[in-house]
């Protein structure tokens, strides 16, 4: 904990919680993105629809799942459906705005890399792949994006495409027939971004507090461009951090559920 | 029409050396212990399908029993990599293993187009990404009516189909509840198919809309209470997280992974499932 009261990661789930709003439907990848969209819902944004690729639609988790098809998701959604017609009807049909992602590997552009580090023939790690992330980035509305900043996350040239951002940016979605916005929000750690509206080079426009522009070039692969009006990422408040560790708190609780038989007091 | 049999007997009669099969389930209803029991047997030279390889597959490729992966995620998930998978794909150990990599919504369509009786599925996808490039299963195709570039992959025709319920009639209807994920699909397009269930019933106590299999589509039911371990059953028990978790560290060494197998897969049976989900069943 740094003396600030909150810890980066904490900054980076809140203030990616903020970019959400109630009338959002979202698309929800698991790890950061979850945490962030759960956090929108029991704060701000109370009628977000949250959607899981596993098929729950509109759905409450008291806490995070695990993966993205916990039994609570399905116990807690509005409706569930099938994996195809998850991915047929309300992805490819353009029933959902915002799409939430991690990445691994992530360039300027937003293009992200989570399937190899490597030749993909040859790899040197070999990562789990795309899952539903390849058509989430181009079905979904727009596209946000959170992550921890490091030198091996942020580079000037992801391995792999996995899923497809502003590619070399400028107008390049549309030269291959992609009409979504792709990658509009990156929340790091650190700083939020937004792509510049010509270049599409994702440019640094809020530092959280206590964060230098140093230590986000320090931590990003590309030469880093900052907003003329950069601003100063407003510190959580009592409710914001309060509710993000009651759910991490919960969570935690749920994950070390166990098939052993019960220790011993 | 289906037959009822035991564990051993249903893996046996229908799935055979060299197949095609897709054990499915998302992440809910994973069949756990019917791939124990095809390890069990030995199988090999498998083509496995399935959109989320996780712990299950990742047992069978370190078993030496896979020649090829057919899949769209390869992790364990909210935890990590697939440690065996990896070092079948990185360093070829206990064999080499090929690899054909999707995004779920191609395989979703490709289910459903096996499921439909069709050679290929048509959809909106791949667009920019590179596994188009790396995977010639991947194509495209204009829609004749708006020229609009469409990515198409073939449909998906498992040998065998591998799934875990809720439960059967004792005429051997299936009911699959909560997160049904893709295995309706998936037995409808295979040619065979095995379920695994928790119990039997008199009544299926099904909606009219609820996710039935009828007994004329499936091949084999074997009775398994808590036969989705460490998945879970809607209804039933919960998912063992704490496994998952603990899965990272066993299946990051050979030898602790092939103690693991002997002490919990070869020289166990069909009979420790129930006791492995006892503490798991609070709700119940």
């Amino acid at each position: 904990m740094s003396d600030l009261g909150f810890t980066p990661d904490e900054i980076m789930t809140i203030a990616a919680a903020r970019s959400l709003s109630n009338d959002d439907v979202c698309f929800v990848g698991i790890g950061a993105p979850s945490a962030a969209c759960n956090v929108a819902r029991l704060t701000h944004a109370p009628d977000i629809t949250l959607i899981y690729e596993s098929g729950t639609i509109g759905t409450a988790p008291s806490v995070l799942p695990l993966s993205i098809g916990d039994g609570e998701l399905c116990e807690t959604a509005v409706t569930t459906v099938s994996v195809p017609e998850m991915f047929r009807y309300w992805l490819q049909g353009g029933r959902i705005s915002i799409g939430f992602l991690g990445a691994a590997q992530l360039d300027r552009f937003g293009n992200i890399n989570t399937t190899v580090i490597g030749d993909y023939h040859n790899p040197k790690v070999r990562l789990p792949g795309g899952g539903g992330a390849p058509e989430i980035a181009s079905s979904c509305g727009e596209i946000f994006i959170t992550m921890k900043q490091s030198l091996r996350g942020m580079v000037e040239k992801i391995d792999f495409f996995t899923s497809f951002g502003h590619g070399e940016g400028g107008d390049h979605r549309q030269r291959i027939g992609v009409t979504t916005k792709g990658p509009t929000r990156l929340i790091t750690d650190l700083a939020v971004w937004k792509p510049d509206p010509e270049t599409k080079e994702f440019t640094v426009v809020s530092l959280h507090p206590g964060v230098t522009r140093e230590d986000v070039q320090g931590t990003c692969g590309w030469t880093v461009k900052f907003a003329d009006a950069l601003e100063e990422t407003p510190a959580p408040t009592e409710l914001e951090l309060e509710t993000l560790r009651a759910l991490k708190e919960r969570t935690r609780e749920a994950h070390a559920k166990t098939g052993k038989p019960p220790q011993a007091a | 029409m289906t037959k009822f049999l035991s564990l051993h007997d249903a893996i046996a009669e229908n799935v055979r050396d060299g197949d095609v099969a897709a054990f499915e389930g998302f992440t809910h209803l994973i069949p756990h212990a019917a791939g124990h029991e095809v390890i069990r047997q030995g199988r090999k030279d498998l083509t496995l399908i399935r959109m989320t390889p996780d712990i299950i597959y990742d047992q069978m490729v370190g078993m030496g029993m896979v020649k090829k992966l057919i899949f769209s995620y390869a992790g364990n998930p909210g935890v990590g990599l697939l440690r065996r998978l990896r070092d079948a794909v990185e360093n070829h150990w206990p064999n080499p293993v090929e690899i054909e990599e999707h995004s779920h919504a191609a395989m979703a369509n490709a289910y459903e187009a096996g499921a439909a009786g069709l050679p290929c599925a048509v959809f909106r996808g791949y667009k920019g990404a590179d596994l188009a490039k790396v995977n010639p299963n991947i194509k495209s195709i204009n829609c004749p009516f708006t020229g609009e570039e469409l990515a198409a992959v073939p449909a998906i025709r498992p040998d065998v189909a591998v799934i875990h319920a809720q439960r059967a009639d004792k005429k051997g209807n299936v009911l699959i509840e909560g997160i049904v994920g893709i295995q309706k699909e998936a037995v409808l397009a295979a040619k065979r198919s095995v379920v695994t269930v928790e119990e039997v019933v008199d009544d299926l106590d099904a909606g009219p809309n609820a996710c039935v299999l009828p007994d004329w589509t499936v091949s084999a039911i074997a009775v398994v209470p808590g036969g989705a371990h460490p998945s879970y059953t809607q209804g039933y028990y919960d998912r063992d997280n704490a496994t998952y978790l603990e899965w990272d560290k066993v299946s990051s060494d050979r030898e602790a992974f092939a103690a693991w197998m002997k002490a919990n897969v070869l020289d166990a049976g069909p009979d420790v499932y129930e006791e492995r989900t006892r503490y798991l069943r609070s709700a119940a």
